[in-house]
This record gives structure tokens, sequence and C-alpha cells, in this order.
């Protein structure tokens, strides 16, 4: 997306394994409360937040920075969840 | 039960309409019989079934022997694409088609067209016009697809803009009007056209799809006499369907009118919910869809919350469905796909209903969003 995307983000939320809706409910307690401008990153392995944190970045005036595919490992503790796909998309708050 | 239901779900499964209700239980007297026999039985069910099928071709402007009935309007669709395809496979693989069309469609889309690259679509759900003319007019193009209305959200499409391009490019279109025939006009811009009796008060079990005589096309599968419909399809279901739909565009105008302003009333209540967002544009829309999507909500718990309160909605949200995957419509709009409702009234809706509805809906969310505990988030 730009440049930015390599920058660090200062909170790291874990919403791998989880289903629609918990992924935007994590990502929204977190940011709750931090100053504009903080980097927030989700982790996610449900389809539904590719398009869902995007669309809560627009409701709440964030933006997005990246998604990304998450390198490190998936999570030893998802099994089933099989397909080792995971994500993590970076979020400027507004 | 205190409170009387209300059924808000009229999508592709609207109740039956009196007068395709009535013609069903006729035909199920007059015309059980196989309307391939020889004999008087056989004749009757045969001259009914020829009388559903003109009846049909009469409503959408094309000839009788251009009307197909066929199981369903799923499969409706796959054959009509299989059917092109085959027919025209030395033009080329290549299918056109918008982001938001049906699944069936996209997938079958798919199997002709390894490459299939869906047209996008707007943040109203609308497909990208002139990409869409740009992408039909490309060499190896076989078929071109355009619904005539979004389902899911109510948002029509550039279909008459899509069917100059197309015929330009000597490229056949087929509109899926599965959400619109019996709601909104439909034009004669199409060549072949599929349309959903249980969606305009019609039965279940029966399918239509017209293809104009010009349109060269080979339906699949091992030669049959009916060869769009191998085996027929049931004729009580297909007289139903005619008398349906006579039935519908009768007074289309004054049903549609009359939704939309009920419509209105759902638009202004889903709005003044908090951090919900109603998708779909609210003007060139079918009269009777409205979706909306809820922030921090689970969908299916929603739906078992308005069901408990006696009203049966729909929903795109994934977790409302068997897959992971939420509603490729929503997606591709770029709207949130959690919380999401789908409300489309059926044309017997009453204004109770509908005041009913908008006074629980905040109660509903709020109880959901109070059960995820995510309250002031």
């Amino acid at each position: 997306m730009s440049a930015t995307a390599d920058a660090e983000p200062s909170l790291v939320v874990d919403a791998r394994g989880l289903s629609c809706p918990l992924p935007i409910i994590r990502l929204a307690r977190t940011s709750a409360g931090l100053p504009p401008g903080t980097l927030v990153a989700v982790r996610w392995t449900d389809p539904a937040a590719r398009y869902d944190v995007p669309a809560w970045a627009r409701m709440r005036g964030h933006e997005v920075v990246a998604t990304e595919t998450d390198v490190v490992d998936a999570d030893p503790g998802m099994s089933g969840s099989g397909s080792g796909s995971a994500w993590v998309t970076t979020v400027r708050l507004g | 039960m205190d409170q009387p239901r209300a059924y808000l779900d009229a999508a592709g499964r609207s109740p039956l309409h009196p007068a395709g209700r009535a013609a069903l239980l006729a035909a199920l007297d007059e015309g059980w019989a196989d309307p391939g026999r020889l004999h008087h039985e056989g004749r009757r069910a045969r001259l009914l079934i020829d009388q559903a099928r003109a009846e049909l071709a009469a409503a959408l402007g094309c000839r009788t022997e251009e009307l197909h009935l066929t199981a369903n309007h799923t499969n409706s669709l796959r054959t009509a694409v299989a059917a092109v395809a085959r027919g025209r496979r030395r033009v080329g693989s290549t299918v056109v088609v918008s982001a938001v069309e049906r699944a069936a469609l996209l997938v079958a889309a798919g199997a002709v067209d390894p490459a299939l690259a869906p047209v996008p679509v707007d943040r109203a759900g609308r497909v990208d016009g002139p990409a869409w003319a740009a992408a039909v007019r490309a060499p190896g193009v076989v078929l071109g697809a355009l619904q005539e209305a979004n389902g899911e959200v109510g948002t029509r499409q550039p279909v008459e803009l899509a069917h100059a391009a197309a015929s330009g490019a000597g490229v056949p279109l087929l509109v899926d009007a599965g959400a619109s025939l019996g709601h909104v006009p439909v034009g004669p811009h199409w060549d072949l056209l599929a349309a959903d009796p249980g969606d305009w008060g019609g039965p279940s079990g029966v399918g239509v799809l017209a293809v104009r005589s010009r349109v060269r096309a080979t339906p699949p599968g091992p030669p049959d006499e009916q060869p769009w419909s191998p085996g027929g399809v049931g004729v009580p279901a297909a007289v139903a369907a005619a008398a349906a739909l006579t039935a519908t565009l009768g007074d289309l105008t004054a049903a549609a009118a009359r939704r939309r302003v009920l419509l209105d009333r759902v638009r202004a209540a889903a709005a003044s919910v908090p951090d919900v967002d109603v998708v779909g544009d609210p003007h060139d829309s079918l009269p009777h869809v409205l979706t909306f999507s809820c922030l921090y909500v689970d969908g299916e718990a929603l739906l078992s919350e308005l069901d408990r309160r006696g009203f049966a909605v729909g929903s795109g949200s994934a977790c409302t469905s068997s897959s992971l995957e939420p509603s490729h419509v929503l997606a591709a709009m770029g709207v949130l796909t959690h919380g999401n409702v789908r409300v489309a009234l059926p044309r017997e809706t009453t204004a109770e209903q509908v005041d009913a509805f908008c006074a629980a809906l905040p109660e509903a969310v709020a109880s959901v969003r109070r059960m995820l505990g995510v309250t002031g988030l």
C-alpha cells in the first residue's frame, strides 16, 4: 500500500482462530482511547476480516495502512483451522 | 404467541400469490398427467403447460418457442452459461460478469472461463458500466452476463448499456432477472433471460429461461426431447408460475410504489440505530429489498433475536451460512459483512408489520450488543 507499511505497530491484536465479528471487536477494544496516529495491527485468519477491518476503519475514521501475509507460523493451538493462511492488517487510528 | 409473525425474507422465496395458489390447486386436478402422452389426460396437461409458456413468453416479450421451463433458477443460470459456451466455443472462452452476480452464475462462468475476472462494483454495488462494456468488446468473449438488479442489496444494474455494448461486439447477454421480474419492469435488453417464479409469488420447483432464437446455444448433456430441461417440469408449478406473474404484472407499479414507501421506513429505522451501515443504492433499486450491517454484531445472533420477536429476515453474514466466507456481494462492495440483515418485503406486507419491525429493531440490535459486551465501543 505505502512505505509506512514498514512502520512498527504499537500494538498487535491476535485474533487468529476467531470468527466474525470477534476480530473486529478485539481490534476495537484495543484501539479504544488510543491517540490518533497510533498504529495497531490485527492478526487474523477469518475470511470476513479481510473486508470487515477496512469497513470498520472507514466507519470509525481510521486508515488501513497495509494487509500482508502473517509471516509468523500459525499458532500451535489453532488445530483444525488447517489452511495456515494467517494475515496481518495494520491500521492507523484517526 | 402474542404478536403475529412478519415474513420479511421474500428474496427468492415469496409467499404464494393468491392467483398462483388458485392456479396451482386447479392444475393439480387438471394437469397431473404426463404432457408427453397422447390420451385425453395427457393432452389436457400439454395444453396447460403450453398455455403457461405462452403466458410467460408474452410477459417477457418473446416468442413461446424461445421460452423454456427449467427445474429452478440455479439450473437456468447454469444451463444458460453452459449452452452458450458450447454453442459459441469457436469464439473463445472468456465470460464477462460483474462481481456481484449470483454465486451459481459465477461458478458456472468460472467453469467455462478459468481466468474469469469479474468486473468490480462501487460502494453501492453497481457495476462499473464502462469497464464491463470494455471487457465485453475484447476478443474471445463467448458470453456477457449482468443481473437486472442485485437481489441481496437491491441495486439495479446498467443492463441497457451492457446490452448495447454486447450487441455491438456480437456477444450474447445473459440477464439474471431473478430478483427483478415481478417487482420492476424488465425491458427487452437481453439475449438470454433467467427469472425465478419463487421470487414473484409463484411456486418453487420451476425456473424460467428465455433464449432469443438468434442466440447460438447448445444445451449441455446427451440429447433429450426437451434439451433445456431434460425430463420436463411439473405442469402445476408451471401453470401457477405463469398465473402469479400475470397477476403480479397487473398491479406492478402500485405494488412497487406501496412497498417503496414501507421500505423507506425500514431504511430510516435502520439508519437511526447507532453504527449501522445501510448499503445499496437508495433510489435506483428494487422497491422491496434493503440491506444493512450492524457493527460488532453477530449476524446469526441478530437473526435469531429478530426471529424470536416474530420477524423473519435474511442475512449475508458468514456466521449465518455454512461456509466461512461472507457474502461475495458485500465483500465486493467493500461494506461491513458481519451483523448483516437483508429485508425483502413480500407484496402483501402491511404498514403495521413494517412499523412493528422498525420499533423492534433498535432493541434487537442493542440486546445482541449487550450479549457480546460491545456497548460503547
